[in-house]
């Protein structure tokens, strides 16, 4: 059977009941999602399957023959971050950052399907994702902050990737 | 060991591979029978995976309204109550979208606690559960259905909209727990009120003492608990239980009567 994952067809020899999580990690050594409790309740593992997001510990991978899988490593790259990872970047939303793959890519799902930066609209979208840092206010904050667009800058120059340039006020 | 995976797509082709259930795992959304297999609780011999069976639908017809098993719990989460507000309240935004209906259904009791969300509203509804299996196709009543689901193959469900109905459930501490307890009540046309009730028995249960005495909430709701067969569990005792399935009860009832 074939995945599409990030964009690249991928074979799967895993077998049919395989939970993508599994998949990911021991076959195709993609690694951003983690394994927390494997049991759907942390969000860690979160991927998008055709764009929504979805656990990959409780999907078994015989039920994505061609679908589209979408993981961090999809969204974007140290040199050219998402919206939503400089948005993470600029509110210090990453603690450990175990959470963050799931945060990140849910939110990113979030906001592809419309999400406002409603905090309480923000809050019910993420809340099947866990941070075991307690780091909630940021994450929400930053996830608000990249439904507007409005408190930093969105281009991140080659010359200095590391530097997010703020040109709104606070 | 290899297992045997059998992805049908079409109805006929999910029944025929189902055949009489024996040693045959379901797999619907995986919300359920996917972590029993990494936690080494199930280990399949057979395996029946729906997701292309085309059982995801939600058929609506004047007040009758049909749900096919494989449709995800978000997909009914806007319809009336008590099923409605009880599929909004199951897990969390993932896990609604990808756990199913029928599945939900046929949740096994688990050691620690019971799941199951949606059998409560289901039986207060007095939805009518279509199946196939041993002996071929069948329709019969949720509480009929709740004593063999685990040698069924859900196709879908049907009931009717009623004159009003209300669902009132404890609050969960964390996503993806079933609740602890909750109870549904349902009006019919003819004035008749029907109660379950989740978490306070090891499927969904009935309250038909309840119901007998729902003209007087309160009455009502000390008249559950002689059909009700508290347990301590994961999710909370049966001292905590006892307390609170009066007052949903009475929550409930009071919600309906101002309708």
């Amino acid at each position: 059977m074939n995945i599409t994952l990030n964009g690249v067809s991928r074979q799967i020899s895993s077998p049919p009941l395989t939970p993508l999580l599994r998949v990911l990690r021991n076959e195709l050594n993609v690694v951003s999602a983690k394994a927390g409790c494997e049991a759907g309740g942390c969000g860690a593992c979160t991927v998008l399957v055709d764009g929504r997001p979805q656990r990959s510990c409780l999907t078994a991978v015989g039920s994505l023959n061609g679908a589209a899988v979408t993981t961090l490593e999809g969204l974007g790259t140290s040199e050219n971050l998402s919206a939503v990872q400089q948005a993470f970047v600029h509110h210090y939303a990453a603690q450990c950052g175990f959470c963050t793959p799931g945060m990140v890519v849910a939110a990113t799902a979030y906001l592809d399907a419309g999400g406002s930066d409603d905090k309480e609209a923000i809050q019910e979208a993420l809340g099947g994702h866990v941070c075991r840092c307690t780091g909630y206010l940021k994450i929400v904050n930053a996830i608000a902050a990249a439904a507007t667009q409005s408190e930093f800058d969105l281009t991140i120059t080659a010359e200095e990737p590391n530097v997010v340039v703020k040109t709104g006020g606070r | 060991m290899s297992i045997d995976v059998l992805i049908p797509e079409s109805v006929d082709a999910a029944a025929e591979a189902y055949g009489d259930g024996r040693d045959v795992t379901v797999v619907g959304g995986g919300t359920i029978v996917v972590q029993l297999m990494t936690q080494g609780w199930l280990r399949p011999t057979r395996a029946l995976m729906l997701s292309k069976a085309g059982l995801s639908y939600v058929r609506k017809s004047g007040s009758a309204v049909t749900v096919g098993a494989m449709t995800p719990v978000t997909d009914v989460a806007d319809l009336f109550a008590p099923l409605g507000p009880c599929a909004a309240n199951v897990g969390d935004n993932e896990i609604r979208a990808q756990a199913t209906v029928g599945g939900n259904l046929c949740a096994p009791t688990p050691p620690e606690h019971p799941s199951g969300d949606l059998q409560g509203p289901l039986l207060a509804l007095d939805a009518s559960v279509r199946s196939t299996g041993a002996g071929g196709e069948s329709t019969e009543t949720v509480e009929e259905f709740l004593t063999h689901r685990d040698a069924r193959l859900v196709l879908d469900l049907s009931f009717e909209e009623p004159v009003a109905g209300a669902f009132a459930a404890l609050d969960r501490p964390h996503a993806h727990h079933p609740t602890a307890l909750a109870v549904s009540a349902v009006k019919a046309g003819d004035g008749s009120i029907r109660l379950a009730a989740t978490g306070a028995g090891p499927t969904a249960i009935r309250l038909s003492s309840a119901e007998a005495a729902a003209d007087d909430p309160e009455a009502a709701g000390q008249a559950a608990l002689a059909d009700a067969d508290l347990q301590d569990d994961a999710l909370a005792s049966a001292w905590y239980r006892e307390r609170m399935l009066p007052l949903l009860v009475q929550r409930v009832l009071n919600e309906i009567k101002e309708v």
